[in-house]
């Protein structure tokens, strides 16, 4: 077990890279703890799976150096780095029983029938395997099916993490929340670092403790469910992640106080940015702005339902501001104030949160 | 439940397709069928004979040795066609330009008409002119297909596996290309030998497309005509013989309608014979 760290790391499908858009991940150095419950979280083709293979071995990067605890690993293969992986769609040897299945990573390393066997027992306990092991693979459903990748990786005693691949597309809804929970209670039972990697922030939010957030090739934060949600740190986190996201408003800055439309919005700190024609915007949740006697004015444009609160679309101008009420609170009739809560009101600078 | 509606005009409308069946199917079985139970001298006369060209045919000396040689042939093409074809599949690169320059090259043997491919195959394994055969001979062994049994079915098998190992390697490469490239690095990381990625990935998932390509392969080369008659024209002596060859001696070549209809329906019974075992031997495991 140890540490697994990614230093300057970059990474192009194409043999001779030239702009910026051609760089599939754009450098980035990140260390994940040993131990660890990760979630890589990110839109479709923002290169989630593209670091994912990196750290399993499947590709080598461009540029940069993997390292696992003391060892560098950059240019090792997958089946000598100790790492196991479940990808997108279940694999399993269609010709094999769930036993062999289970039986053939340890075989392939040539350890001892034995061992082989009380392990293999041992894994398939604990994933709830045990009647299906005489089965043949191929007969079982999609979640039986995806246990047994990961029965594969478990298996093995050296593992030093476990990467899954988005692991739950093809699981039926009411079964995913079943293999979520039986992931989380498998970490907490083993504690070995497992990356998971997702374009769902239900999925990544309740399974890590901490959530990497990926944006066109780019690491944009890393950080616990909760600093992504109070604090972050590039407009694109906000947007991603809360229902509905962030507000993302222009702003301008005088005397180290943000402007939006000629009003200003108070903030916990003075802002030190000096505007140098970068863009400036305020970024505030729809959770932390309410209507108040003063403040912004507005036109409320339409409200909906969201069972314990409703969805307040506020125009101000041109600009759309959305906020949550409380069920039951009175909303004001057509023209309001609303006040945004200094404490998670943002200013970011082309993107990224100032101070 | 309602009554039934009955509609006679219905019958027009599946009229063509019972007539095309009967003229392309029916009406020549029964034919053959009625050949094989007559005799006839010709004039349109015939004389009721019951079982006995079937008698004749399964006692016939020339027949059993035609049949061994058929199912001599069919196995040794069998043998080398399919796992070359495999190989061959298994070497073709998986991406690229080198992907479609393969397709076509494999594919240029099936384009060929059979005759053509008979006829390029004699003259380019001639002895005195043929490319093959001088060569063959400038290496100091003795080759003659138009005189030695040996030479002549070493020539027919070559031509054979030339003409349609592509048959194989595109079907077996079809199957390949379907399996995803999560097989592949699962099995990395599992730290599965080459040959273990092919026992219990490969293997498994080309299955069904190998079952297509054996059956095919069968049907066809129990039933080669064309190019071993252009080739060597079933010699020297009867060497190449094959059924389809002798068949058509028997029919055309002596006239004997009777006994070679009852040859036909016995050819086709174990073409369809050997089939069904081939089929249900290979898919045993499925219906598990």
């Amino acid at each position: 077990m140890s540490e697994i760290r990614l230093t300057e790391l970059r990474h192009s499908y194409l043999a001779n890279p030239q702009t910026d858009a051609d760089w599939a991940l754009k450098t980035m150095s990140v260390d994940w703890s040993d131990g660890g419950a990760y979630a890589l979280l990110g839109p479709s083709g923002c290169g989630k799976t593209t670091l994912l293979n990196i750290i399993s071995g499947l590709l080598t990067p461009t540029e940069g150096e993997v390292w696992f605890g003391d060892r560098e690993v950059t240019a090792m293969p997958p089946d000598q780095r100790n790492i196991a992986q479940v990808f997108q769609f279940p694999v399993v040897y269609d010709t094999m029983t769930v036993y062999e299945n289970l039986c053939f990573p340890l075989r392939n390393r040539g350890i001892a029938q034995a061992d082989v066997d009380r392990k293999v027992r041992e894994i398939a306990d604990m994933l709830d395997l045990g009647e299906m092991l005489p089965r043949r693979a191929a007969g079982l459903t999609a979640d039986g099916k995806q246990k047994i990748s990961l029965g594969r990786g478990l298996v093995r005693e050296d593992v030093n993490a476990i990467l899954f691949d988005e692991p739950l597309t093809v699981i039926d809804p009411h079964l995913k929340w079943v293999l979520r929970s039986k992931l989380k209670e498998l970490h907490q039972r083993i504690g070995t670092t497992m990356i998971y990697v997702t374009h769902d922030q239900t999925e990544a939010l309740t399974f890590a403790d901490q959530v990497v957030v990926m944006h066109e090739g780019t690491v944009v934060q890393i950080g616990t469910p909760v600093d992504l949600f109070e604090r972050p740190q590039h407009t694109f986190v906000g947007h991603f992640i809360g229902s509905p996201g962030m507000n993302v408003l222009p702003c301008g800055i005088e005397d180290g106080r943000p402007l939006f439309a000629g009003l200003p919005v108070p903030t916990e700190h003075p802002i030190a940015h000096r505007n140098g024609g970068a863009r400036l915007e305020i970024g505030v949740r729809p959770e932390f702005v309410s209507f108040a006697p003063e403040g912004i004015p507005v036109d409320i444009v339409r409200v909906s339902d969201a069972g314990r609160y409703r969805i307040v679309d506020a125009r101000h101008g041109e600009h759309l501001i959305k906020l949550l009420v409380p069920e039951g609170e009175e909303l004001p009739s057509e023209r309001a104030h609303i006040h945004f809560d200094p404490g998670h009101t943002q200013v970011y600078a082309d993107g990224w949160m100032v101070n | 439940m309602a009554a039934k509606t009955q509609n006679p005009k219905a019958w027009l409308f599946v009229l063509p397709v019972v007539l095309l069946v009967a003229f392309n199917a029916l009406i020549p079985l029964m034919t053959v069928v009625n050949y094989s139970v007559q005799e006839t001298f010709g004039d349109n006369v015939f004389f009721w004979e019951g079982v006995k060209w079937y008698e004749q045919v399964l006692h016939s000396e020339r027949f059993h040795a035609s049949l061994l040689r058929q199912m001599t042939f069919t196995g040794i093409i069998l043998l080398i066609e399919v796992p070359l074809g495999v190989a061959i599949a298994l070497a073709m690169p998986r991406r690229g330009i080198g992907v479609s320059v393969c397709l076509v090259l494999m594919a240029l043997p099936l384009l060929i008409p059979w005759n053509v491919v008979g006829a390029m195959w004699n003259i380019f394994a001639l002895p005195d002119i043929g490319l093959l055969g001088r060569m063959i001979n400038g290496m100091g062994i003795d080759y003659n297909f138009t005189q030695q049994p040996g030479a002549a079915w070493f020539t027919t098998i070559l031509m054979d596996v030339w003409h349609w190992t592509s048959l194989v390697v595109l079907l077996a490469y079809a199957g390949l290309r379907s399996i995803p490239d999560a097989y592949y690095q699962a099995a990395k990381i599992d730290g599965a030998t080459g040959w273990a990625v092919f026992r219990h990935i490969q293997l498994p998932k080309m299955k069904r497309v190998l079952t297509i390509a054996i059956l095919l392969r069968f049907m066809d080369s129990f039933m080669i005509y064309t190019e071993p008659f252009v080739l060597t024209g079933g010699g020297p002596g009867n060497s190449t013989t094959f059924l389809s060859i002798d068949l058509v001696k028997i029919a055309l070549g002596q006239f004997d309608l009777g006994p070679a209809a009852a040859m036909s329906l016995i050819y086709f019974l174990i073409v369809l014979l050997l089939c069904w075992v081939f089929y249900t031997l290979m898919m045993r495991h499925e219906a598990q």
